[in-house]
């Protein structure tokens, strides 16, 4: 009986096939940006997670800011000795410090910054090498002059195609020897170009550059199994303590947390998704509306038919059953098309605007099934009334 | 089945409506049929013959009295019941044809077996004999649109005939067709009769009449008079009692 139901619902479609494209068209619309919405959404959050992951995972940032007196107070290397030591849960510490610098080579200036670093910064910002070698642990303890530099640097003062590791460069007047191009990392906001950039040995930009042993910011990577607040507290305890801040006196220091960071960007994303997609999934509502349009017109159209039904013996929910299975096959295909669509439109829109395409099967099993659903809604009224019409009326409607 | 009559009216009346504006359709009927009988009913518009009809195809109850179908109490049935006796006992034959438009032959004459729950090749093969019976397994492939009067009507026909039924209600069964294509339905229904099917037909044309074994004449809601006994072309006639 069912199957014969369903073939009936198909057949009555099949014979309006212009009409039934248009009654669907609501929902069509309502699945498909739904949808888009959706996945532009997931595309977006993946996009920022990555350009946040490009900082390092599972990291914290920490760096002086404006103290009660209106002083910023640098960090030192005993500092980051203290944390490597004395926080649980830290994997590595590692101080950073730049200077902006004019580099040189074969003539040519470009304005750059050159960061004293170490390998464990670059461990914990995980940035690759493309070309080259890092620092060996005897360069990093004496200072010596040698540079990492970054692509941006390579491409604007460096012969293209040609190797870069070996040659001689000046950074304003101190004279290093390239011995490595680190892989790009991206801009992570701000405007600035992280990529033009020169990374020599920590000790000897304090040295050569800055004068002083300051250190501008830290990263500590940490062990993600810990407890984060745990950790956060002890560190600014610690920080305080070497700090002598009083009770009361306000952190001279800030910390940013990497995963805090992401997991706020994803829910503010996802929250912004939902919103969207609700709005998106007003259409559907009124492209059930459509569908109880339809129906009922196909009701009043079909009045007669139901008649003859009705006296060669149909019961009313037999009656209802078809007209409501009409109804849910219309939304079905609705909901089929409009998944369709809405893949081919977040396909195309997430490659225009540069977000990756993340296909979400949820929302998709999900959109059909509310279109069905939505079919059995709209489309119960509309049924409810053929199967209550009375036969003779019914046989002599014209 | 019982030996008695397959259809007793008793007391029927109907009223439509309510208050001053009630009507009395029906003012006590009584009547009763026996199986294999051919009734006409025949009566001017407003006599009551089609609501008649009406309660004896189970498609409406009478306001008061008794209504015995095949020993039911029709009267006390509900919609869903009266619906599965007429799924299972009555074919209909409307003047209109009532055939389902852009729907082939067969599929309209399959109709009522999609309701008993036939497997799609048991519908299938029933519908076929029932077109053959009636002489259009040819045409059985077209849709109404493409038959001519007569034989929509003989689609329509088979389609009452594909449960085999026990009674058969034909309201004007000729009134859209011409003299010849009437006599043909008419002979076909005389035919069908004669093999067993008890048969119901309200008419207004008496020649369409004369091929019943039985006529019974309304006027004003009431039984006026019963004819029977006289019709030569039938031979024996069964009684219906007024």
């Amino acid at each position: 009986m069912f199957g014969t139901t369903l073939l009936l619902a198909m057949r009555e479609i099949r014979r309006h096939l212009m009409r039934s494209f248009l009654t669907t068209l609501g929902i069509i619309i309502g699945v498909a940006a739904v949808i888009t919405m959706v996945t532009l959404g997931r595309g977006v959050t993946a996009d920022i997670e990555e350009q946040i992951s490009s900082l390092g995972s599972n990291l914290y940032i920490v760096f002086p800011v404006q103290g009660e007196r209106g002083q910023f107070r640098a960090f030192d290397e005993d500092d980051v000795t203290a944390v490597r030591e004395q926080i649980a849960g830290v994997k590595a510490v590692a101080g950073q410090v730049d200077q902006n610098v004019t580099a040189i080579h074969n003539g040519q200036d470009w304005e750059t910054k050159v960061e004293g670093v170490s390998n464990d910064f670059m461990d914990a910002r995980g940035i690759d090498m493309d070309d080259g070698r890092r620092f060996t642990p005897a360069e990093e303890q004496a200072g010596s002059n040698v540079c990492i530099i970054g692509p941006t640097v390579l491409e604007e003062i460096f012969i293209p195609g040609q190797s870069p590791v070996g040659e001689r460069m000046r950074l304003n007047n101190v004279s290093c020897q390239v011995i490595g191009v680190f892989a790009t990392r991206g801009s992570v906001g701000g405007g600035g170009d992280d990529d033009n950039s020169v990374f020599m040995p920590l000790t000897n930009v304090q040295r050569r550059f800055t004068g002083n042993n300051n250190i501008g910011y830290m990263v500590i990577s940490y062990d993600s199994a810990y407890d984060g607040d745990t950790m956060t507290n002890s560190l600014i305890d610690l920080l305080r303590e070497r700090r002598v801040l009083l009770a009361g006196q306000a952190n001279d220091f800030d910390i940013v947390d990497t995963a805090a960071i992401n997991e706020t960007v994803a829910s503010t994303v996802g929250t912004l998704t939902i919103m969207v997609a609700a709005i998106a999934a007003i259409s559907l509502v009124v492209g059930g509306v459509g569908i109880m349009n339809i129906m009922l017109v196909s009701v009043t159209e079909r009045t007669r038919e139901i008649g003859i039904r009705l006296a060669i013996g149909a019961l009313a929910r037999e009656v209802r059953m078809q007209f409501l299975t009409e109804a849910v096959v219309l939304c079905c295909f609705g909901g089929l098309v409009g998944i369709l669509l809405g893949f081919l439109l977040s396909f195309s829109l997430s490659s225009a605007l540069g977000f990756p395409f993340v296909f979400d099967p949820f929302i998709n099993i999900l959109s059909f099934v509310i279109s069905a659903l939505i079919g059995i809604m709209f489309g119960y009224f509309p049924a409810r009334r053929a199967s209550m019409l009375d036969p003779i009326e019914a046989l002599r409607h014209e | 089945m019982s030996s008695g009559p397959i259809i007793e009216l008793e007391g029927i009346t109907k009223t439509f409506g309510t208050g001053a504006a009630a009507f009395q359709a029906l003012k006590g009927v009584n009547m009763s049929i026996q199986r294999g009988d051919f009734v006409a009913v025949m009566g001017p518009s407003g006599s009551g013959k089609s609501t008649t009809m009406n309660i004896l195809g189970c498609l409406d109850v009478p306001t008061t009295g008794k209504f015995r179908f095949l020993g039911t109490e029709v009267q006390s049935l509900n919609k869903d019941q009266r619906s599965l006796l007429r799924r299972r006992y009555l074919g209909f034959v409307f003047q209109g044809f009532n055939l389902l438009a852009r729907t082939t032959a067969v599929e309209n004459v399959e109709l009522p077996l999609v309701y008993r729950g036939a497997s799609k090749s048991e519908r299938h093969a029933s519908a076929m004999r029932a077109l053959d019976r009636v002489g259009l397994a040819p045409w059985a492939h077209h849709t109404p649109a493409e038959l001519s009067g007569g034989q929509q009507q003989r689609v329509a026909i088979a389609r009452a005939l594909v449960t085999d039924p026990e009674v058969l209600l034909a309201d004007e069964p000729t009134g859209n067709l011409d003299s010849e294509r009437s006599i043909e339905i008419m002979e076909f229904l005389g035919e069908l009769n004669r093999q067993g099917i008890t048969i119901l037909m309200v008419t207004h044309e008496p020649e369409m009449a004369d091929f019943a074994k039985t006529i019974v004449h309304f006027k004003d809601g009431l039984v006026e008079r019963v004819e029977n006994g006289n019709r030569v072309r039938h031979g024996k006639h069964e009684g219906v009692t007024a």
